[in-house]
């Protein structure tokens, strides 16, 4: 009977507490809603969680500047659970039920697999802040992580040109981010005079604990008489576990450099880099870089997280870009009309945290600068090379067979994502 | 100083007539008599002290930086050595205020400055107003030969071979010629044997052949990479016949050695994943073995075990080295006594219902995990290996047992053996034997089966929480760390044969061996995947595993 009666009194609450959540909406009709949509259970937790706090305090800050447009800015957090196919879901419940007006999310790029059919059918807006494998540009997509070119490539030509390496070790997760640029790397190489045999390829399930093996294969790889380097894509944190076995294998940077994709200050966080001192990681943005904006973004960071030793890293600065570029675009465009702020976004300029300045282009990926820096004994990177300017995001790899002949440009005459300059028609070739 | 630095000194300046530039105007600094030295002051060159050397570190080029690393190498001071070394611990602080270079160390968010050379305190500047000079892979090889080159001549012999190690391969004629001193004075068989594998490789690009093929001779089976390298280099260039045959001789005999070492190596790696698995399946080897019941939150329990480690660490933050031991029996009571809740409140009012058990499980480990993510945050926990489980047990150059995986092998077998003790020789032990066969036959001989399920469940528990211990020093601490390991873990005790512990043994270490002789043939990815179809269709055709349990017992 106390059962029943509890009963009773839990639906009262759930009806009150719809009817206040209902009269919410009402009373805040005139903010604007941000979805944010990264998982905060399951496995990605450990990095999108981090992404959902960047957009809050974005958001924090936007509404203490008097929002956007003179309106309030109104987060909605939902939690996709790193299950690729509630993301889908999330996304259709985002715009349908929430009506958000835009929507930062997703970090794998199975996610964004999942979730790009629904906002194309429901023409929303996506802000997507992680380095991906490109081949992909969606009208209702805007890229502000790196793509292979402003990443891969750099880092690869980095090992090539600086440290002289003749012989690669792409090891990587076994998921579409890592395989696709791993065959876009191949053929890079390839057409760097490469020779196959000098090419391992190696793929490891998510969360790969035992790494004895594949080290100990890869010391033995890297002691044939030519500079060998490891080019990973390891993503997660089975780079814990990776680093670990190669500090207690003995491979030392010196010997064997390990440039990793997918290794930022956050996955660092988790280890004791003492024995990882000299390894690379490519990214457009590292926390140690100095200058002013950085300073105070870490500032920020650590103030809103009431943690002083909490990390910034590169996909904390795509979402810092993507969001001021959103709040610019939609004051020029006076509208959060999915359309006009599309249109606006294209040529937005807004300051990125190292020093210069990020610049949306037509095909809806960033110009971005990119830094290497190596491992140092505090988890920090410091910078050891960086691209004299701005490296302009390659929607479409020029080194596939299938996307060579591709460009994506969202401004008129083409107004297309994956058009064939060769064929000259739009979606006249799609790459595998 | 014990050491001459004449000899460094005369060293060096043959490295730095093969530099760039800028060599020439320091060598003339270093080689100049007294009266040119003054007339260089008279021209406004200034010899440089180790304050203006160090300034040039400030400079953004690494080429610049190297240049400026190789002059302080040089330089006749007690402060070189400790000045290099603080570079390489980033002890050495680009001062951003003034553009100056200092020694410095933080504490408390601030840097505490040092002069480099009187060592007297500077002062101190806030945490980011300052920053550790950058160095780059190849400055860190630069600085170690010049540190090594300098240890040559240290007294302790650990330090001398392993700066001739470091050594090897450098065909610098400065370095050569330091090795070679040191030759004739050094009388440990651990130092000669590095310092004759380095001559002995530079030797082969000499160009007299006898000496060549000397060399060669000494070389054969020499197991340091380099020397395999260096061969195979010369092997393409020889056009000498007699050469190339020795060449072909020494590096089959180097190859054959190899290839021994790497089964041993493979069979090492197997055996830790056997340990590994013997760990994470041995409490369910009890609870699901003796007892019978599918407890799907056993992967959770060893994560608290990992989580209980970890929290150890945070309490006792200076002890590192031994608070392991305190965590496993930390971790025990704390698994065990979630698993005597699990089954006084869960599982108790389901025997006999395996679906139910199930599902029930089930949902308590994704309780635990979301406890966890609520108490810890989603985010992986580090937890500090201790130095003695770092770093690897070098038996020579390809063969090597990493320590962590080493007493994580020991520690599966102790923690084996002392389960199998408890059940063998001791009265809970064989109350479980009698609960486990023949619930009621053992109540009506006045067990108090209630009690011993309990009991036996917290002792399976407890010991998923002491695997956890262990794994978290091989994996990441986080929420989803049971999940990993619990398939794995039903598979090796279907696998092994359900209640029996050997069964549990043979099939963890059969299963890791498979599975390390697969991965380097198929990969990571498919080698998993042939285990699990094999041990599908085992089950198939045994479907009481590898140890079937016989008797009245098994026939239910």
């Amino acid at each position: 009977m106390s059962l029943s009666r509890s009963m009773k009194k839990l639906a009262a609450g759930v009806v009150a507490s719809t009817a206040i959540a209902y009269s919410g909406a009402v009373m805040a009709a005139d903010t604007i809603k941000v979805g944010v949509l990264h998982s905060l259970s399951g496995t990605m937790a450990i990095s999108e969680s981090t992404l959902k706090d960047t957009v809050l305090m974005m958001i924090e800050e936007q509404n203490k500047k008097g929002g956007v447009m003179g309106k309030q800015l109104e987060p909605v957090v939902v939690d996709p659970a790193s299950n690729w196919p509630l993301f889908a879901e999330k996304t259709r419940e985002l715009i349908t039920q929430e009506g958000v007006d835009v929507i930062f999310g997703c970090w794998t790029s199975v996610s964004r697999k999942s979730v790009l059919p629904v906002v194309e059918e429901l023409n929303g807006l996506l802000f997507y802040p992680v380095q991906y494998e490109g081949e992909e540009s969606s009208k209702n997509v805007f890229y502000t992580g790196a793509a292979p070119n402003q990443q891969a490539i750099p880092a690869v030509n980095y090992l090539l040109n600086d440290l002289g390496v003749e012989r690669f070790v792409l090891a990587g997760t076994d998921y579409v981010y890592p395989r696709t640029t791993n065959k876009i790397l191949e053929a890079y190489l390839k057409s760097k005079g490469v020779a196959d045999e000098d090419i391992m390829i190696n793929y490891t399930p998510f969360g790969h604990s035992d790494w004895q093996s594949i080290v100990s294969e890869i010391k033995a790889f890297g002691s044939q008489g030519k500079k060998t380097a490891v080019v990973s894509t390891i993503n997660g944190d089975a780079n814990v576990p990776f680093y670990k076995e190669l500090g207690n294998q003995g491979v030392s940077a010196e010997d064997i450099p390990v440039v990793a994709f997918s290794v930022g200050e956050e996955e660092l966080s988790g280890i004791d880099t003492g024995p990882l001192v000299g390894h690379l990681a490519a990214w457009n943005y590292f926390q140690s870089v100095y200058n002013d904006a950085n300073n105070a973004f870490i500032d920020q960071w650590h103030a809103y997280t009431g943690d002083d030793k909490r990390v910034t890293n590169d996909p904390m600065e795509a979402t810092y870009i993507g969001f001021n570029m959103w709040v610019k675009a939609v004051e020029k465009a006076k509208s959060t009309d999915t359309d006009k702020v599309a249109d606006a976004m294209i040529g937005i300029e807004t300051p990125n945290l190292t020093g210069g300045t990020a610049v949306m282009n037509e095909n809806h990926h960033l110009s971005k600068p990119v830094l290497i820096g190596e491992i140092q004994d505090d988890g920090q990177f410091a910078v050891v090379w960086e691209t004299d300017g701005l490296v302009k995001g390659d929607a479409w790899s020029d080194y596939l067979p299938g996307s060579k002949d591709l460009i994506s440009d969202w401004t008129d005459p083409v107004n297309c994502g994956n058009y064939n300059t060769k064929t000259k028609s739009c979606g006249g070739a799609s790459a595998e | 100083m014990g050491y001459s630095f004449s000899r460094i000194l005369a060293a060096m300046l043959i490295a730095l007539l093969a530099s760039t530039s800028w060599a020439e105007e320091s060598l003339q600094d270093m080689t100049a008599p007294p009266q040119e030295s003054e007339q260089a002051d008279a021209a406004g060159i200034a010899p440089p002290t180790i304050q203006t050397i160090l300034d040039r570190l400030t400079s953004r080029s690494f080429d610049e930086k190297e240049a400026a690393i190789r002059q302080l190498a040089g330089q006749d001071s007690p402060r070189v050595i400790p000045l290099l070394n603080a570079l390489m611990e980033r002890e050495l602080i680009h001062n951003r205020k003034d553009d100056t270079i200092t020694l410095g160390s933080k504490s408390d968010g601030q840097w505490q400055l040092l002069d480099p050379v009187t060592l007297e305190p500077l002062g101190q500047v806030e945490s980011r107003a300052a920053r550790p000079v950058v160095i780059n892979n190849r400055l860190r090889t630069v600085i170690n030969n010049q540190l090594a080159l300098f240890a040559l001549n240290s007294e302790r012999t650990e330090e001398r071979a392993r700066a001739a190690e470091q050594l090897i391969g450098n065909n610098d004629p400065e370095m050569l010629a330091a090795l070679k001193a040191l030759r004739e004075t050094e009388d440990s068989p651990r130092v000669l044997e590095q310092i004759d594998t380095a001559l002995n490789i530079a030797a082969l690009n000499s160009d007299d052949l006898t000496h060549r093929l000397n060399a060669i001779q000494a070389l054969s089976g020499n197991l340091h990479p380099e020397t395999k390298n260096t061969l195979n280099q010369r092997l393409h260039a020889t056009d000498s016949d007699t050469e190339k045959q020795a060449l072909e001789k020494a590096i089959a005999r180097i190859e054959a050695r190899i290839e021994t070492f790497q089964t041993a190596d493979t069979l090492f790696f197997g055996l830790s994943m056997g340990s590994v698995l013997l760990l994470a399946a041995i409490g369910l080897a009890i609870t699901f073995g003796v007892m019978g019941v599918i407890n799907m939150a056993h992967g959770e329990l060893i994560m608290l075990g990992a989580y209980t480690t970890f929290v150890v660490q945070q309490a006792l933050p200076n002890s590192h080295e031994w608070s392991l031991l305190i965590a496993i029996p930390a971790a025990f009571l704390v698994s065990a006594i979630i698993g005597i809740l699990i089954e006084r409140f869960v599982i108790r009012f389901l025997y006999g219902r395996p679906l139910e058990t199930l599902l029930a499980t089930f949902g308590v480990s994704l309780i635990l995990q979301q406890a966890v993510r609520v108490i810890f945050s989603p985010l992986n926990r580090t937890v500090v290996t201790p130095d003695w489980m770092s770093g690897a047990l070098q038996i020579n150059p390809v063969f090597s047992l990493t320590y962590n995986r080493l007493y994580i092998i020991f520690f599966a077998l102790a923690v084996f053996l002392a389960l199998l003790t408890l059940l063998k020789k001791t009265r809970l032990g064989l109350q479980v034997r009698a609960v486990s066969q023949n619930r009621t036959t053992a109540r009506a001989l006045g067990i108090r089966s209630e009690r011993v399920n309990a009991l036996t469940f917290g002792l399976g528990s407890g010991i998923a929480g002491v695997a956890g211990v262990a794994l978290a020093q091989l994996t990441n601490v986080g929420p989803n760390l049971g999940q990993s390991y619990i398939i794995d873990s039903f598979m090796v005790v279907v696998f092994g044969g359900v209640g029996n512990l050997w069964g549990t043994l043979t099939a963890a270490f059969g299963l890791g061996i498979a599975n390390k002789l697969l991965e380097p043939m198929a990969g990571a990815v498919l080698a998993k995947i042939i285990v699990l179809i094999f041990i599908i269709l085992f089950i198939q055709r045994k479907p009481r595993g590898l140890f079937p349990q016989r008797g009245r017992a098994a026939e239910e």
